[in-house]
């Protein structure tokens, strides 16, 4: 089998030349004319420009948080885990009851910003738990079912979490009143929010932390050797079940985390939040590269950054276009480099 | 058709090709039967049965709901060939409702009567209004073309990548679109799609162009009965193709790209070429399934075409059983039963009876979700599976591997 697709390869890599040539050929135009088309809105208004970038960094990095998910559970089971953007969902329902309704942390002060960071590592051990038990009786069961199954049952999974946040949090949006203060530090006409500061300062060390994790630990090594091949990893004593546990742990604790994040920069949520900025986070991800960890933060931060241009920068298309961009970059991120920016492309297994 | 149907299973054995005749024609006259069958019944038996009767059924089988049941079944039979014949996941099948829905929205109505265009084609419109005003069956067959066009569009570039890629890929296209028809008001000052307020309503449709009164008539929003016929021709339709599809070569290159396509590719068979016939085939059916949808609420409205959708649809294939037509149109028939009558009514008798306010139809998350989940955990092959999609999708135990001394990663797929 092994030698038939090595062949087919070969064989491919032939015939697939001169499409590749003209397929670069348009990746670059297309990358020109997003250049062009930054350089415009900077000329035409400095100010609106970084402060839609600021605004743009900020969402970035709370997509990076949710993608670092996807990107971990794809990197071990190569599973789209549909479910996890509701994940997100529940979790800022879940924080927005911890601060206000359970904690009563509705303004900002000392005492409520330690409740906040209360809440968020309530919030990220609650997404940890739903996201381990979501494995345990779903997905573990279809370790070797066709991927087809795998991925409809995580669709159907995102459908069951989503019912619970409708149950959960009503079928309207939600206002939550937030603890960290309205504004930010001014540069001139410039606003670096208080939130977008918050969001940041949390997001890297984190994607640190998990590189750490990935590369240096020895339940790392685990993580890396069930990813490479389940079935190696279980004769050299890897727990393979608990290592893939692990690794849902970590990615619900990511959504956790966005979604208390979420609730202080945006202040409200509904029971489909999930469903759209999983979308976008997934994109993060494949942009980035799935499976690999700096990736999908740089791609939060990249689709962070595009779509807090279109929507406020002078020559963006308004937000209404929002999801059409986002989705449109999806596209031809697949189209033109399918293995995302830093991702590697993988021979497939067969 | 007076044949009589024989016994398949003769000691003789008739020729393949003859065999494949007799049992479309089996099928044939069973489809005719019940169609006819649901029609004397609305139409003339309905009237004469006890009042309690007539209440019961219009409470908990209107023709509307059947109707709009046919619309999901259309499409899920569409879907069907993408995702049970083969096997490429598609979560932006509503990308093709909404589209085919628009067709018939420009070409059955006054809207492009803002651009002073005016083509009357067999319609029944009036002959003064504006606007283009087509037939419905060729309006079927232009949107049907559009959709399969969309298909192949969105097919060619992204077709090579791995399933769970192309899936993601076919969800954002099922993103975009519907928004472009929501935001389409005002494109550049250019009205594609008159936004949220939709484009309404649609010409009146006629069974036949010309011809006897009772065939040329223009069907009011009354004639479910008749509109039911004519929607049954197109379910009909989809399901000959489908079926007939199935047993030629194309429809065996789909299950066996479906079931390895790397030996698929080794024995020649064109993967490309093949996914993109199905994505094409499977979207022409979306089409038509949008221009009936289009028809039975009377317009178009932007905001109704969402991922849930897709979703549903997907749910029904699942259920019915990936690959068997018949039990894709059950599934399709039970769900849109469920969603459109079932959830809402039992709430109402529920909630009447014992006082209480239960939202039930806001269970119908709960209730598609639980289905793909269970049913992908415990009766992967659907409730009514072909015996070989049973055998593919069943897999196979590790001991029973063993003893046939496999591979285990050859089998793993």
């Amino acid at each position: 089998m092994t030698t038939a697709t090595a062949v087919e390869q070969a064989e491919m890599r032939v015939a697939m030349t001169r499409k590749e040539a003209i397929g670069r050929v348009l990746g670059l135009l297309l990358l020109g004319l997003v250049f062009v088309w930054l350089v415009a809105n900077l000329l035409a208004s400095p100010t609106q420009f970084f402060n839609s970038l600021l605004f743009g960094i900020g969402n970035g990095a709370l997509y990076a948080l949710i993608a670092l998910g996807y990107t971990l559970v794809y990197g071990i089971i190569e599973l789209i885990n549909f479910a996890h953007g509701d994940l997100f969902m529940l979790s800022t329902v879940f924080s927005g009851f911890m601060m206000v309704y359970w904690l009563g942390a509705d303004s900002p002060s000392a005492q409520n910003w330690g409740f906040m960071l209360l809440t968020l590592v309530a919030a990220m051990a609650f997404g940890a738990i739903v996201n381990v038990v979501i494995e345990r009786v779903a997905y573990r069961r279809l370790r070797r079912a066709p991927k087809l199954a795998a991925l409809i049952t995580a669709v159907g999974m995102s459908f069951i979490l989503q019912w619970v946040g409708l149950r959960w949090n009503g079928s309207a949006p939600r206002l939550w009143p937030t603890v960290v203060p309205e504004g930010g530090i001014e540069f001139g006409e410039v606003t670096l929010r208080y939130t977008t500061i918050l969001v940041v300062a949390f997001t890297i060390p984190v994607l640190l932390l998990l590189t750490y994790v990935v590369q240096r630990t020895k339940q790392g090594r685990a993580m890396r050797a069930t990813a490479q091949d389940q079935d190696a990893a279980r004769l050299m004593g890897i727990n393979v079940d608990r290592t893939i546990a692990f690794t849902f742990a970590l990615g619900g604790a990511m959504a956790g985390a966005a979604g208390l994040l979420y609730l202080e920069a945006v202040g409200t949520t509904r029971y489909d939040a999930g469903f759209q900025l999983g979308l976008i986070a997934f994109t993060a991800a494949v942009l980035g590269g799935i499976g690999n960890l700096a990736g999908a933060v740089l791609g939060g931060l990249l689709i962070g950054i595009i779509q807090g241009l279109n929507d406020g920068a002078p020559f963006g298309f308004g937000q209404q276009w929002s999801q059409t961009v986002v989705f449109s970059i999806l596209i031809l991120v697949m189209v033109f480099r399918p293995t995302g920016i830093l991702g590697q492309p993988t021979v497939e297994k067969v | 058709m007076a044949d009589p149907v024989t016994d398949a299973a003769t000691p003789a054995g008739p020729p393949a090709a003859d065999l494949t005749h007799r049992r479309d024609r089996r099928w044939a006259i069973g489809f005719i039967l019940v169609m006819l069958g649901m029609w004397v019944f609305y139409k003339f038996a309905l009237t004469s049965t006890p009042d309690v009767v007539q209440e019961q059924i219009q409470k908990w089988l209107p023709l509307t709901a059947v109707n709009e049941a046919i619309v999901w079944v259309i499409c899920a039979i569409g879907l069907n060939i993408v995702v049970g014949y083969a096997g490429l996941l598609d979560l932006g099948f509503v990308a093709f409702w909404a589209i085919g829905g628009y067709v018939a929205g420009w070409f059955m109505s006054w809207f492009i009567g803002q651009y002073n265009q005016s083509v009357h084609v067999l319609s029944a419109a009036p002959s003064t209004s504006t606007g283009f005003h087509i037939n419905w069956w060729i309006v079927l067959i232009i949107a049907g073309a559009i959709c399969a066009l969309f298909g192949i569009l969105i097919g060619a570039p992204t077709l090579r990548l791995k399933s769970d890629y192309l899936a993601i890929v076919t969800l954002g296209f099922g993103e975009i679109i519907p928004q472009v028809f929501v935001n389409g008001e005002d494109i550049n000052g250019f009205n594609l799609s008159n936004g949220t307020k939709g484009i309404t309503p649609l010409d009146p449709i006629t069974a036949l162009p010309f011809g006897p009164a009772f065939l040329s008539r223009p069907l009011g929003p009354f004639d479910l009965a008749t509109k039911f016929l004519l929607f049954g021709i197109v379910v009909a339709f989809c399901v000959f193709v489908s079926l007939r599809i199935r047993e030629g070569r194309l429809g065996r290159a789909w299950l066996a790209i479906r079931e390895d396509e790397l030996a698929a590719s080794m024995m020649g068979v064109p993967l490309m070429r093949s996914k993109l016939y199905a994505y094409a085939v499977g979207a022409f059916m979306g089409g038509l399934g949008g221009v009936v949808f289009a028809i039975h609420v009377n317009g178009v409205f932007a905001d109704r075409f969402n991922f849930s959708i897709s979703i549903i649809l997907l749910a029904m294939v699942v259920l019915g059983g990936m690959g068997n037509v018949w039990g894709v149109i059950v599934g399709a028939l039970a769900l849109a039963w469920i969603n459109s009558t079932f959830l809402p009514q039992m709430g109402e008798t529920i909630n009447s009876s014992l006082g209480t306010e239960i939202n039930f139809p806001s269970y119908n998350f709960l209730l598609f979700g639980s289905i793909l989940v269970l049913m992908m955990l415990f009766r992967r092959e659907g409730l009514f599976p072909e015996t070989r999609t049973r055998q593919l999708i069943q897999e196979p135990e590790r001991t029973q591997l063993e003893d046939l001394h496999a591979d285990l990663e050859g089998v793993e797929k």
